[in-house]
């Protein structure tokens, strides 16, 4: 049978790539499958309707196909199988097929609403970020503090990156998802991003979040989140919308702390933006 | 059969040009048939060149054999040369050779029309593909072209919006004569609800591109004028709005995805009862099916913007029609398995693709069905997941639905058939490695890699190697289709039969093989007719 040939075929290739790609192998590339489930509220149930629709797909697709290849296999003019040719329409099952997925994308569309009007909702938040997109990177400003924070690609992936460097970007840590100054949020606590752009349009993608929210000029988008409080940690994401050629080089780097441990990097960050102010204001001026 | 034996006899009476004469005073519907497609076919070529460049690329994280900004014009390029250069003339191509002989007619209704529809597009592809070659390089903001990114590149930028003028153009004035074609060339008793789904879909597809071209072309020259003359359309600085190109762009863009898909819906149509030996099931429920599409495809354009900002609301909105619109989807789907069901299959190269397009277009309108649930999108938009979604649904759905016709019309246009062995081996081979090349991406997108990125995080390389190991195989075993094609039309064993398929239906197979130049001089009478219409 073609199809058995077929996925014999498929698993002989499979394995030829696995032994061709050999060293990789325990780096875990292979099983990057999925959506990660994250660690706020709204990522989780992002994960758990992305795998309710997968599983409906999966059913449906396990029906339709299903009859497809019983016709494939039983009704073939090899197997002296005989058209049924007065078979050429039925209005009952005409109204079935269109009425049973009504009923299956209704119950999709329930909880997919559910789920958009929550994350939508960027009241009671406890801290607010001003996030501006630019070529190419990300400026952090903490609302109601003097904090900002200037975000780009990190020094070791920015060499490794060039075009004639001769570093291999497994010897480089988190290889273009690694950033020079980080921003620092608090666990447990809602925070808004205030986001938009001084050039062209980018997108504020941290997976784990469950955040995507596009940089525009001219507008000001919102979005929030909120992450565990067992959840410290550091988020990576990257820049999803198409920005130009660094595009693929302005990662975001996100530390989940306690709110104590934010407080105090605030202060201490806050401090050392009046010395810089005080001090040098030409870098000042770069820096924020 | 008295009346093919006329036709054949009159065939031979054709007066047609010759030389370069009759290829560029062109007015017959074969002959620009053949010239789109061959057009089309080298455009395919170029644009597959330009995968290829991109997938090597993209085999390890750290490759760098293109600058960044450089890789950008490739993904642009190809792109833009794959929907505008070869998809698109595919059809109209198959529109010329076939609608004619399929409704009784002659020729297309506006043959000069045709004339000029056509030779539009060597100029519009040749501007298209020069601004490669100016400096600064092709226009690399990505095909949907937002603004305020596309208003950076050079001399490229108004090269490629010319470019979309002039195929605009071409696709209105081939779309008018499609349209012109239908209502007026019918031959007498073929009423609309008699026609073959291949011309219902093009007819429907013809609407769709009077409709959105001229949207296209209005948001293009806003860019233009923006950049040229101090417009500030979608310039916030000037009081402009950037997130108004993605409304109207996309207005334009998600019809423009089912000008793309409609005609193939036709030509599966035309197929899979043909070598299931059945007619097809529900063919009113088909034809109102492609109509609701057409429909809705017209308010679902903000499920490609969830993530700009929009209101609950109209997120919402947006939402809820795109999940209808898996409705009209899936009659056809079920259509398409009630034909097959109980019939008497066998598996010629056309149906062999018709059947991997059952089975792979419908994994796409699975992937198009989640990434229409807004929470989810928010993860899957801009990354390859939507990638692997939009090409099931043109590869193994556009561009297969294309191999698969040319297979099945090929020896009724030169009365030979082609090398079925190598046939077969262009189908398995292009239906493995289609699904090495594309399957892969769904994994990488969910783990968080962005789309239209040059270089990647070290764990993304695995799949990726898989992904463009396909790609390498998929795009070689292309080179066969030209081949195949070719060695057919020098070749090929003559085939004696109006028809090469014992189960087909429908005019053109009422005519002799191969087709005279001049389709229906005289309509068919009623009996051939209702032999052609026959179940
Ligand atoms: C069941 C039917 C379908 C549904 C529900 C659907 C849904 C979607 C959605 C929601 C997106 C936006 C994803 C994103 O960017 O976040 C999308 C993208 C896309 N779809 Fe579909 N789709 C369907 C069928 C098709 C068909 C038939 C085609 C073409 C033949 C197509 C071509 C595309 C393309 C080209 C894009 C990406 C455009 C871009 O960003 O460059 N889709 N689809
Ligand atoms: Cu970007
Ligand atoms: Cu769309």
């Amino acid at each position: 049978m073609k199809r058995a040939r077929l996925g014999k075929l498929l698993g002989t290739l499979a394995l030829a790539l696995a032994g061709g790609a050999l060293p990789a192998w325990g780096k875990s590339g292979w099983d990057e499958l999925n959506m990660p489930r994250g660690v706020t509220n709204v990522s989780t149930r992002i994960y758990a309707l992305h795998m309710m629709a997968f599983w409906v797909c999966v059913g449906i697709a396990a029906v339709v196909f299903g009859v497809m290849i019983w016709s494939l296999v039983f009704h073939r003019k090899s197997r002296g199988a005989v058209p049924d040719i007065s078979l050429t329409h039925s209005t009952k099952v005409e109204i079935v097929w269109t009425i049973v997925p009504v009923l299956i994308l209704v119950s999709m569309a329930i909880p997919a609403a559910r789920l958009l009007v929550r994350i939508n909702n960027n009241t009671d938040s406890q801290l607010s970020i001003r996030v501006t997109g630019f070529q190419w990177g990300w400026r952090y400003q903490y609302v109601g503090s003097n904090v900002s924070v200037i975000s780009k690609l990190s020094e070791s992936s920015t060499d490794a990156s060039m075009m004639h460097s001769g570093i291999s970007p497994t010897s480089v840590p988190h290889y273009l998802l690694s950033v020079d100054h980080p921003i620092v949020v608090p666990v447990g606590e809602k925070i808004r991003l205030l986001i938009t752009s001084i050039d062209v349009i980018h997108s504020w993608w941290v997976p784990d979040l469950g955040v995507k929210r596009d940089a525009i000029p001219g507008f000001i988008n919102q979005a929030s989140f909120t992450i565990a409080p067992d959840k410290t940690g550091t988020y990576r994401g990257q820049c999803t919308e198409l920005c130009g050629r660094g595009h693929a080089y302005m990662p975001i780097v996100v530390h989940a702390v306690s709110p104590a441990a934010f407080q105090a990097w605030l202060k201490q960050q806050s401090a050392l933006d009046k010395e810089a102010a005080a001090g040098a204001p030409a870098t000042a001026v770069t820096r924020s | 059969m008295a009346e093919s034996h006329d036709i054949a006899v009159h065939a031979e009476h054709d007066h047609k040009p010759h030389g370069w004469r009759r290829w560029v005073f062109a007015t017959n519907h074969k002959d620009i048939g053949t010239m789109y497609l061959i057009a089309a076919g080298t455009m395919f070529l170029i644009g597959g060149l330009a995968a290829m460049a991109i997938r090597a690329q993209l085999f390890k994280s750290g490759m760098k054999l293109f600058d960044p900004a450089m890789f950008n014009s490739l993904t642009t390029m190809h792109g833009l040369i794959m929907i505008f250069g070869a998809i698109m003339p595919s059809w109209v191509g198959l529109a010329n050779w076939m609608i004619p002989m399929q409704i009784g007619a002659p020729d297309m209704a506006l043959p000069r029309l045709n004339n000029l529809s056509f030779w539009i597009l060597p100029f519009a592809f040749t501007l298209m593909i020069a601004s490669f070659f100016v400096p600064g390089g092709a226009v690399a903001g990505g095909w949907t072209m937002y603004p305020p990114l596309m208003q950076q590149f050079g001399d490229s930028f108004p090269m490629l919006i010319f470019a979309i003028h002039l195929m605009g153009i071409s696709s209105i004035l081939g779309a008018i004569n499609i349209v012109v074609t239908i209502m007026n060339l019918r031959a007498p008793g073929m009423s609309l609800l008699r026609m073959p789904l291949f011309v219902w879909t093009w007819l429907i597809t013809a609407y769709l591109l009077i409709a959105v071209m001229p949207v296209l072309a209005g948001a293009v020259t806003m860019q233009l004028t923006d950049h040229f003359f101090g417009t500030s359309f979608f310039n916030a600085a000037g009081g402009g709005d950037p997130v108004l190109f993605l409304h109207v762009f996309w207005f334009f863009g998600h019809p423009e995805v089912y000008i793309l898909i409609l005609p193939a819906f036709g030509v599966i149509s035309e197929i899979i009862p043909t070598f299931s030996r059945k007619p097809l099931f529900g063919y009113e429920a088909m034809v109102y099916a492609t109509a609701s599409i057409a429909f809705l495809s017209f308010i679902v354009w903000g499920h490609h913007m969830f993530t700009v900002g929009m209101p609950v609301a109209a997120q919402m909105f947006f939402m809820l029609s795109t999940m209808l619109i898996a409705v009209p989807t899936g009659v056809k789907v079920f259509n398409w398995t009630a034909t097959m069901w109980r019939g008497s299959l066998s598996f010629e190269p056309p149906m062999l693709f018709a059947i991997a397009f059952l089975f792979l277009f419908s994994i796409g309108g699975f992937s198009g069905l989640m990434l229409a649930l807004v929470p989810s999108d928010y993860q899957y938009h801009g990354t390859y997941f939507v990638v692997a979604h939009f090409h099931y649904v043109l590869v193994p759905g556009a561009v297969f639905a294309i191999f698969g016709a040319v297979y099945y019309w090929l020896p009724k246009w030169c009365g030979r058939m082609y090398d079925m062995r190598l046939a077969k081996w262009h189908f398995w081979l292009s239906v493995i490695f289609v699904n090495v090349l594309f399957f892969p991406q769904h994994f990488l997108g969910l783990a968080g890699m962005p789309r239209r990125i040059p270089d990647y995080a070290p764990q993304f390389t695995d799949w990726n190697m898989v992904s463009s190991i396909g790609g390498f195989i998929f795009g070689a075993s292309q080179v066969l289709f030209p081949y195949i094609v070719w060695k057919c039309v020098r070749s090929g064993k003559p085939v004696e039969a109006n028809s090469p398929w014992d189960g087909a239906h429908g005019l053109e197979w009422e005519l002799p093989s191969p087709a005279p130049y001049h389709s229906w001089t005289t309509p068919p009478s009623a009996a051939v007719l209702a032999h052609g219409a026959e179940h």
